[in-house]
């Protein structure tokens, strides 16, 4: 699915990451951890194509993304879910309507069953919650909020950037054991997270790769892991 | 609402993008009210430019065959002064044609004041040339003196080319009336290009998270495309419909030449005022876009 040979990233004249070589293989379960600041979101958006590299190269879904038009990259975009850090909701929208926004913004638009849409605002479990405004939502809800967002276009790619950042352990599970739900269900999975206890806790439901970046570098992490 | 309502919504058509983009009072109403101002305004410069362009033919028209040369000689001169001023009138630039009327053509002229036996031969009726003029026209000072020395029994009578000057001024002014909804038009793009920009960088976070989650730059740019076309029309609209009134409500005096009293419509010609409103709306419309694709470039 995604494909990085020699690829580099640096926000200024310094390479933040650099040397990346990696392969994620369909249906894959990988988390990518490594200290505060070590380029763990900076990778992930390399993966869709919000960051290009500065020299090497990525490969999404076949597509050189130095290569994509911008119509290019924003129809990849509808085939990768992404939960975001900061969740990147609208404020004025009801959660409901930010759940569905790719599938509005989409070609497809008129497709989207309102009955589906509820279907997956219950899997998540935010019934109750469908016309809160985001800013009324616990962090907690946030997470899982936008990760319906992430998942409502039934992409094959999964990018989640520490989903469980600001909940507690008990809500991480949850959001943890939809993941692996989803990935059960066929779809590339990974997880940008500093929370061990997290991996360890994954390792006993699926099969994951742990991806450590450290000095600019990605690698394999230890067996501890 | 319901959610069940909310969803159905939701998920129908375009005017989702709509929701999807904040709306934003303060532009909304300024490009409403610019769009009125300006249509208020290209009404009268239309209303300007057709007056002054009726104007303008009548007042050529008038003037093509303005002028007249009479000849006034003991009968033994006349024919050879004739010739002499019809060979001068070949020569002289901005002369189109010139031609010395018949007995018969003079008879016809006289009939109606003085009875068709009026015998011709036997009273001293000066003989008359008609000049036909180029558009540039002939400079009549230069002829006078050249009359004086070839045919002294010719006077040149032009006292319809003080109109000249006049009508050169009313085609100036109809050239002017649409130099200026021109100017008009480009200023309402120049407006709604700077208030979609405005609107687009108020809304950077929320195109933002729109490519985010897939939309494609034509998706975005429709929000907006969409919004500021309808206002140009609404606003043109109405600037149109009271610019109509106000002319309709100028005083006229329709039988006097006079520009003043003639600024206004007439016949067809008050057809024309509608096409301001689409005429904005289309500026609008290509306005935004090229703003918002601009904008769009610089996002990710
Ligand atoms: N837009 C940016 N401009 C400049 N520097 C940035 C930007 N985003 C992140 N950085 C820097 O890049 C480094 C890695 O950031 P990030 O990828 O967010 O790390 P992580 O997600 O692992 O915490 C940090 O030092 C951060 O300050
Ligand atoms: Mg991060």
């Amino acid at each position: 699915m995604i494909e990085m040979q020699d690829a580099a990233y640096g926000y200024g004249a310094e390479p933040l990451l650099s040397g990346l070589s990696m392969h994620l293989p369909p249906g894959s379960f990988h988390f990518l951890t490594g200290p505060s600041g070590a380029g763990k979101t900076t990778f992930l958006k390399l993966c869709y194509a919000e960051l290009l590299p500065t020299c090497g190269s990525v490969s999404l879904f076949g597509h050189t993304a130095t290569g994509l038009s911008r119509d290019g990259i924003a129809d990849l975009r509808q085939r990768i879910g992404v939960v975001h850090q900061d969740c990147r909701f609208l404020d004025h929208l009801p959660l409901h309507e930010n759940i569905a926004l790719p599938l509005t913004v989409s070609a497809k638009g008129g497709l989207v069953q309102d009955a589906n849409l509820a279907e997956l605002v219950g899997w998540v479990g935010l019934s109750a919650r469908a016309n809160a405004l985001p800013p009324e939502l616990s962090g907690g809800e946030r997470q899982r909020a936008a990760l319906a967002r992430a998942i409502i276009m039934d992409p094959d790619l999964i990018l989640a950037d520490e989903p469980t950042g600001n909940v507690d352990w008990e809500m991480s599970l949850r959001l943890l054991n939809l993941l692996v739900e989803l990935n059960r269900l066929g779809k590339t999975v990974v997880i940008a997270t500093h929370d061990l206890a997290l991996i360890r806790a994954a390792k006993q439901k699926v099969q994951a790769r742990v991806l450590r970046i450290q000095g600019g570098q990605i690698m394999a992490a230890g067996a501890d892991l | 609402m319901s959610i069940r309502g909310n969803l159905l919504a939701l998920v129908r058509g375009d005017g989702q993008a709509d929701r999807v983009v904040p709306r934003s009072g303060q532009s909304a109403r300024l490009t409403l009210a610019t769009a009125a101002a300006m249509a208020f305004l290209a009404v009268f410069a239309m209303a300007l430019s057709t007056a002054s362009g009726r104007l303008a033919d009548r007042w050529s028209d008038a003037l093509a065959q303005s002028s007249t040369i009479r000849i006034s000689a003991p009968a033994a001169e006349v024919e050879a002064q004739t010739w002499a001023v019809l060979t001068l009138l070949e020569q002289t630039p901005g002369v189109q044609s010139a031609r010395a009327l018949s007995d018969e053509d003079q008879q016809a002229l006289l009939a109606p004041w003085f009875g068709p036996d009026l015998p011709l031969d036997d009273l001293p009726i000066p003989r008359l040339v008609e000049i036909v003029e180029t558009p540039e026209g002939y400079d009549s000072d230069g002829l006078r003196q050249r009359l004086a020395a070839e045919a002294p029994g010719a006077v040149l009578d032009d006292h319809d080319r003080w109109r000249r000057p006049l009508a050169e001024a009313a085609g100036r002014l109809r050239l002017l009336g649409g130099l200026a909804l021109v100017l008009i038009l480009g200023a309402t793009a120049a407006m709604v290009t700077l208030a979609a920009q405005s609107a687009l960088s108020a809304n950077e976070q929320v195109v933002r998270v729109m490519r985010l989650v897939g939309a494609r730059d034509s998706y975005i740019a429709s929000a907006f495309v969409r919004r500021f076309t309808i206002r140009a029309l609404t606003g043109a609209g109405v600037g149109t419909l009271l610019g109509l009134l106000a002319v309709a409500m100028l005083p006229s005096a329709r039988d006097t030449a006079a520009l003043l009293t003639g600024l206004s419509f007439s016949g067809a010609s008050w057809l024309w005022p509608l096409i301001i409103p689409p005429l904005a709306a289309a500026t609008a419309f290509v306005a935004t876009r090229v703003a918002a694709f601009r904008t769009l470039k610089g996002l990710k």
